[in-house]
């Protein structure tokens, strides 16, 4: 069992910590890197926010990232880029078949994206932040800086202040895991009730994750390196240690397609929209949850009364979908399950007899066709970052027609997780996209659902269940998204950016 | 658990017949014509139209290669011979005889064709008596639900659409649930009388297989039990050697190469069933080989009396599965078809059912590290993955018959079916019914 040590803050770049909320200017300069000497040299310096806690807080972040590309381009040993992942390597848009999992088809093809497919040279990520005042000087200044240093801004992703309300009018990071930073948590066999804090290693390279393991990454033979040492293999050096894997994909939202089309479905009534849309989601606009909160406490969510009243709950009051639909973008996003199914008698028999499946060899055959369809949700979590961009509009103007020139909505989607195979595509090819999840058909998720038709399955339908009735069934739902880029990132720790730097320096 | 009133049981074939390593190229691109694309089975193909065999569930060729054969090396042996085989699977309705026949008279010519690149290859004329002779035969095989033909999956499916398709097009938005199952019950009635929707009733089921289910599942434990005594006395001699087989036996499992990884990504996810075909040299020595050959048989009557209704223990992806010894009980080799990615396949095996994964393929060559045959293994989730990866064959050529359906749809289908069939339902049962829509 490798030693428990503290995690140095001063190592991990800030998003991993802190949501920047209140910095609400934020935007994210997509870089070519030019000239890799100048660019090091920049890069060796960079005034890279930390994740240490300081007082005052910072009104000003600056966070750095890299794709494959860019790693390669600094120089970086082709023996420490095969020790990243696969799907790191390979991109994002670096292969059909991932393309096929996420659901990056017709439209969202990266063949149309407008950033980040194979054939642009996107190295590097700046993310921005700062307080409204001092963000245009700050974003003008840290530019010129880096034009200044061999890179080239390819692209500028700007964002737009909402109010933590996303295009469509719902408020959005109303739920989050809670990373276990002091490295309490030990699970140890199936876990038999969720829990809201999760195993630091699933977001933090270098650290036990869920299964207790250390997720791969790059590790140095070099003693000298000015690199954290590898907790799992003493003597070596880990460049991934303190840093994650940073996800960030452009979804336009068509804000009034969706209320027009849910419009059409309740014959124009407002209240009933607002309701059907809200069963698409899984909460209300205001964020609430569709189901009562329950009695039983969750670990991780809370002490905040905000917190419990939001995310005190799971879908185990829920087992016939009537409150919340099986399909709905929350319930496909979060399950909020454990690792046996709910239900199952406490003690070692009990737990025995749902591992051999007993309850059905038993059972009439009249079990739910929902039973112990879906995966456990503690091994796929993601730490979600993402900005939205657009126009501010008011619920009437998003449910009126489209100003002349309204510039597109959407959001810049970000979430960081240490394997992005297990969590992030996990999610979004196993759950979000599937439509075979949790025993359904015919239909994928009712907000950010590609609406792909399999094998000559169509894929564009809802299901609201209805309490021991017919279900309604909402059907040739138009798609509400579109995938305009994306990439896969590094985010480094402070040394190993630094070591990254250094690499670039030399050649 | 022996079987249903009526029903018409499945069953499978595996020819295997070593390649002419001067015609392996043209061989590939003769398998390579039967898709659309990779991965994509050509239902217009006139070469294997498998299509064409109607009581066929799943097909596939698959160039059988072994590229850990040195790993025999780190045990001190000397590596596995060379060589590849073509092996065409094929999972079926009914006894194999007949499929056999109706394969040859449906694709008789393309299959000399294809295995015509193989050593030793067939005459048109006796055909069914080289591939009968060129068998491997399953030492065990997993059905998701035995009785399921592809005669009722296909007209179950086209039950449901039609079923869905008038819920749609009535507002039943308020019709209680014995409304609803009355007003389909008499629509299914008059479609059926038309014409335009049949339901087969299924075949009796055959008398021998009947009987020969009964005795294997009375007769199996019964062995057992007679030999219970001396399993008892060797099991504390087993578990002493399995722990030093355990501490000894060496993890051979590094990250699969990019390329590979890729020819194989490149034939996943184009349907929500996916395929796997796997092959690797056991671990030497009769310890392993006794083991595998008692996990195999229990695996195979659990699969036949247990798990025979749409779930293997958690596990409830999976259509069909065989495992089979090959190269002299050298190697093993293990097919499947699943529903959903690969990722959550091996997701779903390494948390729900580890015990079960380690039990059999711990005896695989460089397996991660088990404790006590059913700890450990699966549970150190990257290698166990990097260790299938470095296993998995390219399935050259691979056929669904059913395909857009996973095992959950040809459930509910059933269930709603079987609803409809049933004279009588209790309220409570209809609330249920309903709620299958």
């Amino acid at each position: 069992m490798a030693p428990i040590t503290n995690v140095e803050f001063s190592d991990v770049q800030g998003l991993l910590r802190f949501g920047y909320g209140k910095l609400t200017g934020a935007c994210f300069l997509l870089l070519r890197i030019e000239d890799p000497a100048a660019a090091a040299g920049w890069l060796a310096e960079a005034p890279v926010s930390t994740a240490e806690v300081k007082s005052p807080p910072p009104e000003r972040a600056l966070q750095l990232a890299f794709t494959s590309q860019g790693l390669k381009r600094l120089g970086l040993s082709s023996e420490i880029l095969d020790g990243f992942s696969a799907e790191f390597i390979s991109g994002m848009a670096g292969e059909d078949n991932r393309s096929r999992r996420l659901g990056d088809t017709a439209d969202s093809s990266p063949s149309k994206w407008q950033w980040g497919s194979s054939n642009t040279s996107l190295d590097m990520v700046a993310m921005i932040y700062a307080t409204p005042d001092l963000f245009d000087d700050w974003k003008h200044s840290l530019a010129s800086q880096m034009q200044n240093s061999g890179f080239t801004v390819m692209h500028c992703l700007s964002t737009e202040d909402m109010g933590n309300i996303e295009p469509f009018g719902f408020a959005d990071g109303v739920s989050s895991p809670v990373i276990d930073w002091e490295r309490k948590r030990n699970p140890s066999g199936d876990q038999v009730t969720y829990e809201n804090l999760v195993m630091l290693g699933e977001f933090v390279l270098g650290y036990p994750n869920e299964y207790g393991l250390y997720t791969d990454r790059p590790k140095i033979d070099d003693a000298q390196a000015d690199l954290p040492d590898a907790e799992d293999s003493p003597g070596s050096k880990d460049l991934g240690r303190n840093g994650t894997y940073l996800v960030m994909r452009q979804i336009d939202q068509d804000v009034h397609g969706f209320w027009k089309f849910l419009s059409k479905q309740t014959g124009n009534s407002p209240t009933f929209t607002q309701e059907l849309a809200e069963q698409f989601v899984g909460r209300k606009m205001s964020g609430a949850p569709l189901l009562s909160q329950s009695e039983q406490t969750i670990t991780g969510v809370g002490p905040d009364p905000d917190d419990v009243r939001l995310n005190q709950f799971t879908f185990d009051t829920d087992p016939l979908g009537v409150a919340c639909p099986f399909g709905a973008h929350i319930r496909r996003a979060n399950p909020r399950n454990a690792d046996l199914p709910p239900g199952t008698p406490p003690g070692l028999f009990g737990r025995l007899s749902r591992i051999l499946a007993l309850d059905r060899v038993f059972g009439a055959g009249g079990e739910s066709i929902h039973k112990d369809r879906v995966a456990s949700a503690r091994f796929h979590r993601l730490l979600r970052r993402g900005r939205e961009y657009g126009p501010l509009l008011t619920q009437a103007q998003r449910t009126g027609p489209p100003q002349p020139d309204e510039s597109p909505s959407g959001l810049h989607f970000i979430c960081l997780n240490a394997n992005i195979g297990r969590q992030f595509e996990f999610v979004q090819g196993a759950w979000i996209q599937s439509t075979s999840f949790d025993g359904l058909r015919d239909e994928n998720d009712p907000i950010i659902g590609n609406r792909m038709t399999i094998s000559a399955c169509p894929a564009a339908s809802f299901s609201l269940p209805v309490d021991a009735g017919l279900r309604q069934q909402i059907r040739d739902i138009p798609r509400f998204t579109t995938v305009r880029g994306g990439a896969y990132f590094f985010l480094p720790g402070i040394r190993a950016l630094r070591y990254i730097a250094r690499a670039g320096k030399v050649s | 658990m022996t079987g249903q009133a009526a029903m018409t049981p499945q069953n499978n074939i595996m020819i295997v017949a070593p390649i002419d390593r001067n015609n392996e190229a043209d061989l590939r691109l003769i398998l390579e014509s039967m898709n659309l694309q990779p991965g994509v089975f050509d239902t217009a193909n006139t070469l294997v139209p498998f299509q064409q065999i109607k009581t066929l569930h799943f097909a596939r060729f698959v160039i059988l290669e072994d590229a850990t054969r040195a790993d025999l090396l780190a045990y001190g042996e000397p590596p596995a011979p060379a060589g590849k085989s073509l092996a065409l699977l094929c999972d079926f309705d009914g006894p194999s005889d007949a499929f056999l026949r109706d394969l040859v008279a449906c694709a008789g010519n393309g299959l000399v064709r294809v295995f015509s690149y193989c050593e030793s290859p067939p005459a048109t004329e006796d055909l069914i008596a080289w591939l009968q002779s060129h068998q491997a035969r399953a030492s065990a095989s997993y059905v998701n639900w035995i009785g399921r033909t592809t005669v009722q999956i296909r007209e179950e499916e086209l039950l449901y659409r039609a079923l869905d398709n008038r819920l749609n097009s009535l507002d039943m938005s308020n019709a209680k649930p014995r409304q609803v199952w009355n007003d389909l019950r008499s629509f299914v009635d008059s479609e059926r009388a038309a014409g335009r929707i049949t339901l087969t009733p299924n075949a009796p089921t055959p008398l021998a297989w009947r009987v020969g289910n009964l005795l294997h599942c009375v007769g199996i434990p019964i062995v057992v039990l007679l030999l219970s005594p001396f399993v008892l006395l060797y099991l504390p001699v087993f578990l002493l050697q399995l722990r030093v087989h355990e501490k000894t036996d060496p993890v051979i499992a590094p990250r699969p190469e990019t390329l590979q990884a890729h020819e194989l990504a490149m034939l996943e996810d184009h349907q929500v069933t996916n395929q796997f075909s796997a092959y690797g040299n056991l671990k030497p020595g009769i310890f392993r080989r006794w083991t595998i050959t008692a996990v195999f048989l229990a695996i195979d009557y659990t699969a036949r009396h247990i798990f025979n209704r749409g779930f293997l223990a958690r596990v409830v992806t999976i259509h069909f599965a065989r495992w089979v010894f090959l190269d002299n009980h050298k190697r093993a080799f293990f097919a499947s078809n699943y529903d959903g990615s690969l990722e959550a396949y091996m997701g779903d095996f390494i948390n729900k059912v580890a015990w079960g994964l380690n039990v059999v393929f711990s005896n695989g060559l460089g397996y991660p590290k088990t404790s006590w045959l059913i700890a450990g293994g699966a549970k150190n989730e990257l290698t166990f993955k990097d260790y299938l990866r470095r296993h998995q064959l390219p399935t050259q050529v691979w056929y669904n018959a059913a395909q857009g359906l996973t095992a959950c749809d040809m459930e509910r289908n059933a269930r709603i079916r079987a609803g409809l069939e049933m004279s009588r339902m209790s309220d409570e049962k209809l609330s249920q019914w309903v709620g299958l829509f």
